[in-house]
């Protein structure tokens, strides 16, 4: 079953873009090595590895964000050598990032024309540029405001604005890496309505995704990555599920029944209570959330996009303040200020979006690492740099951190590692209470499993987990106890058996028909 | 090429800390170059350039932009800037003289001397605290921030003194900026222990991955429990004691204080000294040597213009070429 690299199955048509024996080294270590890509005119390509499998190295060489260290590039049958990722653009091939790269603070008309508005005597043609953008935009099934800025909307509108932009500079290859890591079912639906309609076009996409349901329902054809090198190419139709995760963890999997890495255990019926939320009410995002969460206990934070989970998770953590609602920490009502009253009573936060609250890029894996630790690691405010080095050396080596050494800045380590220094991060601390916002987003198969079984593990230990997660496989396999949010309420808590699918989708869904909607009070009239 | 960087960067791994004082040189590299080549070009076309008295004439004359550049090094780390350095040496400078002129202390020298050293500089250090009030508590941008007392500083230290020259010979102030213990100006040691504790400070404490934490992405660092505000405010502190320091021994040298000159254009000086240091001005890095090393530059370079009869206005021009150069290199390495 295993197609050999050097002779991949025919493509349907003539190459578009071909990368082959593609070398590149970061500092000394490997990213790439000998690896090769090729992609059909008008067809969806799935590239999909383990994270620091190569992928995104793969695209960045490919954009000119990077230079390689040897190989060769054909595109549109020229030999190509992009510059910058804007040489890359002009040559014919857009890229939509996983963090989308645009301007928050212009319009949305503004971002979509960036660096190719539509000009007369040197002036922007503003009523032009707002028209095409509202076209575009329409085309993709979405109605806005293009004069709002472009930060007012939500990831998954962003995502689209990006997309249009693609489209509008009529683009040979769309790249997109990880599309639909922040979007709802619908916009996901929205999205491959529009790849379906690229390829009719004959453009080509390069669809990185991890989640293998979307790449079967749109890729054509498929390219495996793993330790920067091209383990796998052929028709996505032609290899299972199975077979494609053993391709990208490179072993078979064991417990291959179960989705997640989760072994859950049975929660004693009587947890000690940890923590204790009640009737938060802060601004229009949280209107009344509870939520409950014992020792040893790993309870899913549900809901949809919006629905207030993370606003719920920053008030417990003190980085915000609620306006109203109780917080009981170890059977002792608390309120913390800040972070660092909340980090002192023992718990510890994940925040969803690594790049921009969680790591400090600059800074190494071992200062990353001990960020929290510091007061502890120090004596008189000198740090103890045999302690750091120790306790680095533990974390790096218990949950299997890839780095080349403690020194290396973290920006330059995949996605999953990163994740792994920041949960080291917290547990370094010893802490009671772990909130974790969505552990597992854009993170290979094969680290997801290892931080799934890891929450697991600790909280076996007696660690409470609080985890909010997009994910139901998660939510069902992990969690003894899911608390459902909807618009900033809660508004279900399930347990044991009652955690399902149907059950977690219909509590998600609530409030969607008018009738059900648990509305605020209303306020009291007040003339003027 | 970028097989020989892979090669090149590899045996940081070897050292257990990797983070030693070599490894910290390395990164300042282009700088050390640069200087390397200035004195080798004066060591052959400018006469006596060899000789103590060159030497201490230079490192005097340097020793206060480097001193009041530590402060600006940390500031800049946390990705502020500290426009008011020149204004608040000027407050210091003319507070000074009017402690220990001061006839109450006619007859109490001694307690008038020491309470000029401090009183200055803690007043220094306490318009730095208004500075970071305005950063952390008003949410100004440091530029803004800064800019307020880069104005009224020097308005103060004018309305202090009406505006006066003041003179004086009281060697046992002017110690600061004359005095010369085995034969090394004692602003020149003073200015290497502040260096030496500014990189300790940097490299070992907790104060100092703090200020690089902030600097290096500030949302990360507050929920990581890192007292943001507390960092903050510090550095814009440490940077007024700095220049409060400074502004004494501009003072000290003169032996008279002029509220119009003590301190003039020394943020741009020190902002030029740390940028040509390495240090990124967006924040979350401080080469401390690199500033060190870039104020010696900017100095060398000056020194040098001079002696070749350079006139004045052509000079700042050719500062400024280098300047521009000196950063380019370092950008490119970073890149790289």
């Amino acid at each position: 079953m295993t197609a050999p690299t050097s002779a991949p199955p025919a493509p349907s048509g003539p190459l578009l873009l071909d990368m082959q024996h593609i070398q590149k080294a970061f500092a000394g270590v490997t990213a790439l090595d000998n690896a090769s890509l090729g992609v059909a005119a008008g067809e969806v390509h799935a590239l999909i590895g383990q994270n620091g499998a190569g992928k995104s190295t793969m695209i960045k060489v490919l954009t000119g964000a990077y230079r390689r260290d040897g190989g060769s590039i054909t595109f549109a049958g020229q030999p190509v050598d992009f510059a910058s990722p804007l040489a890359a653009q002009r040559g014919g091939i857009a890229t939509i990032y996983q963090e989308v790269n645009l301007v928050p603070l212009r319009t949305v008309a503004e971002n979509i024309f960036l660096g190719r508005e539509p000009r007369k005597w040197g002036l922007i043609q503003w009523p032009a540029m707002n028209a095409e953008a509202a076209r575009l935009l329409t085309e993709l099934g979405i109605q806005l405001d293009v004069k709002e800025p472009l930060g007012s909307f939500s990831t998954a509108i962003q995502q689209m604005v990006a997309l249009a932009r693609a489209v509008s500079i009529n683009a040979r290859l769309v790249i997109m890496d990880e599309p639909t890591s922040s979007l709802n079912e619908r916009e996901v639906e929205t999205l491959f309505g529009v790849i379906r309609g690229l390829k009719a076009r004959g453009v080509s996409v390069i669809f990185v995704s991890h989640r293998l349901d979307e790449l079967y329902a749109v890729c054509d054809r498929i390219t495996v990555m793993r330790d920067g090198r091209t383990v796998y190419a052929g028709d996505m139709q032609g290899i299972s599920r199975l077979q494609l995760v053993e391709q990208m963890l490179g072993r078979e999997i064991k417990n291959a029944g179960a989705q997640t890495g989760f072994v859950k255990h049975k929660g004693s019926a009587g947890a000690k209570p940890l923590l204790g939320v009640g009737g938060v009410v802060r601004g229009t995002r949280l209107q009344g959330a509870s939520v409950e969460v014992g020792e040893g206990e790993v309870v899913g934070l549900a809901g949809l996009l919006g629905s207030g989970r993370s606003e719920l998770a920053r008030v417990i953590f003190g980085a915000d303040q609620p306006d109203a609602g109780e917080l009981r920490f170890g059977g002792q009502p608390v309120q913390f200020r800040s972070p660092s009253d909340a980090i002192k009573a023992g718990l510890g936060f994940c925040s969803e979006d690594r790049k921009a609250e969680g790591i400090v890029p600059e800074l190494s894996v071992r200062e990353n690492l001990t960020l929290a630790l510091l007061p502890r690691l120090s004596r008189a405010g000198v740090v103890d740099n045999r302690q750091q080095a120790e306790i680095v050396e533990r974390f790096v080596a218990s949950l299997g951190i890839k780095t080349s050494n403690p020194d290396q800045p973290i920006r330059e380590l995949s996605g999953g590692n990163q994740q792994k220094v920041l949960l080291a991060r917290w547990l370094a601390m010893n802490p009671k209470l772990l909130i974790l916002d969505e552990p597992t987003r854009g993170i290979d198969v094969g680290a997801k499993a290892e931080i799934q079984r890891l929450i697991g593990e600790l909280a076996q230990e007696g660690l409470g987990v609080l985890m909010i997660s997009s994910e139901l496989e998660e939510l069902i396999e992990g969690c003894q106890h899911v608390t459902v949010l909807h618009d900033g309420k809660t508004v279900a808590n399930l347990a044991g058996d009652e955690i399902s699918e149907a059950q977690l989708l219909h509590a998600m869904a609530q409030g969607l028909e008018p009738e059900d909607m648990p509305r605020p009070p209303t306020p009291p009239q007040v003339r003027a | 090429m970028s097989g020989e960087i892979n090669t090149a960067a590899r045996p940081a791994r070897s050292g257990s800390g990797g983070q030693g004082l070599l490894a910290d040189l390395k990164q300042v590299l282009p700088s050390i170059l640069i200087l390397l080549a200035l004195l080798i070009f004066n060591a052959f076309f400018t006469p006596y350039f060899l000789s103590v008295q060159t030497l201490n004439v230079n490192l005097t004359q340097v020793a206060t932009i480097i001193i009041v550049a530590m402060g600006m090094t940390l500031v800049i780390a946390t990705g502020g800037v500290d426009l008011s350095v020149g204004s608040l040496m000027a407050i210091s400078g003319v507070l000074a003289p009017l402690i220990f002129l001061n006839p109450a202390f006619a007859s109490l020298q001694g307690l008038g001397i020491a309470l000029a050293f401090v009183v200055p500089v803690l007043v220094a250090g306490a318009f730095g605290v208004l500075n970071g009030l305005f950063v952390t508590r008003l949410k100004l941008q440091p530029i803004v921030a800064t800019l307020v007392l880069y104005i009224a500083g020097r308005g103060i230290a004018q309305v202090i003194t009406n505006g006066q020259l003041q003179s004086f010979t009281t060697p046992a102030f002017t110690y600061i900026g004359l005095g010369r213990p085995f034969g090394v100006p004692f602003q020149v040691i003073l200015m290497l222990i502040i260096v030496a504790l500014t990189y300790w400070v940097v490299k070992r404490t907790v104060f100092g991955r703090y200020v690089l934490a902030v600097g290096g992405n500030e949302t990360a660092a507050g929920l990581s429990g890192v007292p943001v505000s507390r960092v903050k405010l510090a550095v814009y502190a440490i940077s007024g004691l700095l220049a409060g320091i400074a502004g004494l021994i501009v003072i000290a040298i003169n032996s008279s204080s002029d509220a119009n000159q003590v301190g003039q254009g020394m943020e741009l000086d020190a902002i030029a000294a740390v940028a040509v240091g390495g240090t990124l001005l967006s924040g979350g890095r401080a080469q401390v040597l690199g500033t060190l090393f870039g104020a010696l530059i900017i100095q060398l370079i000056r020194f040098t213009l001079l002696a070749k009869g350079v006139p004045d206005a052509a000079a700042l021009v050719v500062k400024a070429a280098i300047i521009v150069i000196a950063v380019a290199l370092q950008q490119r390495r970073r890149r790289e």
